[in-house]
């Protein structure tokens, strides 16, 4: 057999020594999360940046004369594109993922530590050939982020030359990157955790994790096929997704392809991809809210079991965004129906993040004000998404701010308050400085409010019927004055927010070198990556020997015990009763 | 896309079922302390990570010709008109009977692996790479069969055999690349099976499941052939 089980060790034999081994072309899961961080948050300030550019347009159309229609509509594009893929879901499973999985699960590193390396390198060449199609002729796509066909390669759609194939070709290279840090999330998870670590007594971090990395794993080929099919289209003349269209008067070049297949497989991955974004941050919601309060999760293997659950209905709703699409409308009933059952185990996980808060300890920290913001931002998403998914409901409001209000809500704010609180919970162990703490407040209450201003009028022109996708509206009658007011406002609301994440960015540079010094567990955390030997953890995570797991990651406020939490690698004391748990083994830390 | 949807329910089916429902009717909460320190104790995960992570690569690459087929079926089903089936190259027979002996040098070079007979593991892999060759050079053969006898990218049915293939070759190529570092390791004199033995083994797999994609892949293209 080719590999060695080694639980601890006297030496590292692989440690790196150069700066450039340490930093650039670093094996180690932390230094790879920073990278992935890093990158995914670049990158998206550039969506933020051009989120910004479309609200300038419509709160005050004709203005800005540099911002042309075919602009608007490349800035949608690439706006939702990256924060979908390039940023939420690097963020989620490169950054927190890989920062996590090896120190919750009480690795040394990921499994596969070079392959883990390749991936972010791959991930980087991904975002770089995305940023490369501003700058190509025609500039960047602007069939809108779901690419559909035929006109995302007709010409009239801005970068239908170029734009389309880069995209198309970045996409292709992202999911190279993220199909080999998968397999690592999911072999360390299987497979390197350490003694007495069971699959319960991992904190739902990873679960969440684990279970958006299985989805990723199972829904990217779908893109992948459309990515190639309609790549070949574009440049090779097939006619996989290309009916017969007679474009700016020139005869159809080709013939009989099916735009509805596009959608079909485009939806088999897209609808699992809003869960790829939100299972890891349910997951982590639960850990934040659990910490903070100082009780135990609520329902801790119903919180598993649900997630299971949504992962595996996640898979049989896609249509849901189909409804218009001119598709059999038998088929849209049976999605209406999967989609509102998958509303039922992500309720359970709802009440549950509740009923962990009743009766808690709950210390409103910063990280603990950005869960409750989730929470409350998740639920008022997830409603809107109950209108929605009623097929009656959702034709009249498809093409409307109703549904940039909803998805915004569900899948935007509420993950990225998420990304906030987990920044602000795991900053002090990455670094070994706590954030400041009154800037953070500062920038939670703005954030939180200020996403409100922007998202709830949006309700309200959707409901109007203020069609999506828009440059600017003339001659329209049924849009009253008080909508342009609306949109007005939301733009002011919009930069201001915008603004307000130079707060927080001061706050992560300002905190490297003046924050408060952390020490090893300022959260007074059960997690084992709180009881690393180092803070910041040195490479291999646990000195010379790996820690045991004896308990489950949320002994909070246990009664009798002598502090209100007791860290998962600590053994049972003499009162406590000492049951050795079913299937207790852990893989032994096979890191070799 | 009901092909897809069947193979991912099969495989929730088997992970739920197999693998977790055991461990997940647990209450954490209840039980404290770990098992005894003993890595080669019974109960303890000993499969190699390279061979797990191999198994959910495979897991990814089915999902992704699941996939394919779906188009394949779909695109068929959506066709207005435009649809008209390819006569398939009789070389393909040709080429599916050398994947199969590529698969059996490969599997020969694990058996003798296994019996540490490093000469045999060289023949075997020899065997098993070059038949692979000889398939891919057969599969350019059928497609230059193909185009000549009319069947261009702006057939639909064509181009699906031309995608379908080509995704296969790729695999197949990469595939190779392991191939090849691993008989490079086994070529020199005096070095013992043990150590290109985990190489052989994930090749061996590899070799038969792209076979078994080949083979599916063929029934699909014939049974709707013209």
């Amino acid at each position: 057999m080719a590999y060695v089980a080694i639980a601890d060790r006297d030496h590292a034999p692989h440690d790196p020594q150069t700066f450039v081994t340490k930093y650039i072309w670093s094996q180690d899961h932390k230094v790879i999360a920073i990278q992935y961080a890093v990158t995914a948050i670049a990158i998206g300030l550039v969506a933020l940046g051009l989120s910004v550019l479309m609200r300038l347009q419509l709160g005050f159309p004709h203005v800005f004369s540099l911002i042309a229609p075919n602009n608007y509509l490349q800035f949608i594009t690439m706006h939702g594109m990256i924060m979908v893929i390039y940023l939420l879901t690097a963020l989620f499973l490169g950054g927190f993922g890989n920062y996590l999985i090896p120190l919750m699960c009480g690795a040394r590193d990921m499994v596969f530590p070079y392959m883990n390396m390749l991936s972010y390198w791959v991930y980087l060449l991904a975002v770089l050939v995305l940023a490369a199609t501003f700058f190509v002729p025609g500039g960047p796509t602007g069939a809108g982020w779901t690419l559909y066909p035929p006109q995302a390669v007709l010409p009239g759609t801005p970068g239908a030359s170029w734009g389309i194939v880069l995209m198309l070709v970045s996409l292709a290279i992202f999911i190279v990157a993220f199909t080999m840090g998968g397999l690592n999330y999911v072999t360390t998870v299987l497979q390197a955790r350490c003694r007495g670590m069971t699959f319960l007594r991992l904190p739902l971090s990873v679960w969440g994790i684990l279970m958006a990395t299985i989805l990723g794993l199972l829904a990217f080929p779908a893109l992948l096929v459309s990515a190639v099919m309609m790549t070949l289209d574009s440049l090779l003349g097939t006619s996989f997704f290309l009916p017969a269209v007679v474009s700016m008067g020139n005869p159809p070049t080709h013939n009989g392809g099916s735009p509805l297949l596009f959608q079909h497989l485009f939806w088999f991955f897209g609808h699992p991809e809003v869960y790829i974004v939100a299972l890891p941050a349910f997951g982590i919601v639960s850990d934040l809210l659990s910490t903070h309060a100082r009780r135990h999760i609520f329902g801790y293997r119903m919180m598993v079991w649900a997630l299971l659950a949504i992962g595996c209905l996640s898979f049989v709703v896609w249509a849901h965004h189909m409804y218009v699409s001119g598709m059999n409308p038998y088929f849209g009933f049976f999605f209406a129906t999967t989609t509102l059952i998958i509303a039922v185990p992500t309720a359970i996980k709802v009440y549950n993040w509740v009923l962990t808060l009743w009766r808690g300890d709950i210390h409103f920290s910063v990280p603990m004000l950005f869960a409750i913001g989730f929470i409350f931002t998740f639920i008022n998403g997830g409603l809107t998404g109950l209108f929605l998914g009623n097929v009656t409901v959702d034709v009249p409001l498809s093409a409307t701010y109703f549904v940039v209000a909803h998805f915004h809500m569900v899948m935007g704010v509420s993950p990225i308050l998420v990304v906030f609180g987990a920044i602000y919970h795991w900053y002090p162990k990455i670094t070994g400085r706590m954030l400041n703490e009154t800037l953070g407040r500062i920038h939670f209450w703005l954030t939180f409010l200020g996403t409100y201003a922007i998202y709830l009028p949006m309700h309200y022109l959707g409901i109007l019927g203020v069609p999506r996708r828009y440059y600017a509206f003339a001659g329209t009658d049924f849009i009253p004055p008080s909508a342009h007011w609306a949109n007005v406002g939301i733009t002011v609301a919009a930069l201001f927010v915008a603004a307000v994440q130079l707060v927080f960015l001061f706050n992560l540079a300002w905190s490297l070198s003046h924050g408060k010094p952390a020490g090893s567990n300022p959260w007074r955390s059960t997690t084992l990556e709180w009881q690393t030997p180092d803070t910041p953890p040195k490479h291999g995570n646990w000195g010379a020997q790996l820690p045991v797991v004896y308990r489950w990651a949320y002994d909070y406020s246990v009664p009798g015990a002598k502090e209100d939490f007791i860290p998962q690698n600590v053994p049972p004391e003499p009162g406590e009763p000492s049951v050795a748990p079913m299937g207790a083994e852990g893989a032994h830390g096979t890191t070799s | 896309m009901s092909v897809s949807f069947a193979f991912v329910a099969v495989l929730v089916g088997l992970v739920v079922w197999g693998l977790l429902i055991r461990r997940l009717t647990t209450r954490p909460w209840e039980t404290r302390g770990a098992p005894p320190e003993d890595p080669g104790h019974a109960g303890t995960v000993t499969v190699p990570p390279a061979k797990v992570g191999l198994w959910i690569l495979l897991a990814v690459i089915t999902s992704l010709f699941s996939l394919f087929i779906s188009a394949y079926y779909m695109r068929m089903g959506h066709a207005h008109g435009d649809w008209s089936p390819v006569a398939l190259p009789r070389v393909l027979w040709l080429n599916t009977a050398m994947l199969i002996l590529s698969s059996g040098g490969m599997q020969a070079a694990l058996a003798a692996v296994r019996r540490e007979q490093i000469d045999r593991v060289r023949i075997g892999l020899i065997a098993g790479g070059l038949f692979a060759l000889v398939f891919l050079v057969g599969q350019l053969w059928a497609w230059r069969q193909l185009n000549e006898t009319g069947y261009f990218l702006s057939s639909p049915a064509a181009a699906f055999f031309y995608l379908l293939t080509a995704v296969h070759g790729v695999h197949l190529l990469g595939g190779l690349f392991v191939w090849s570092r691993t008989l490079v390791r086994a070529v020199p004199a005096g070095i013992a099976a043990i150590a290109v033995r985990s190489s052989v083994e994930l090749c061996t797999v590899y070799w038969h499941y792209l076979l078994l994609v080949w083979l599916v892949l063929f029934a699909v293209l014939l049974s709707t052939s013209a």
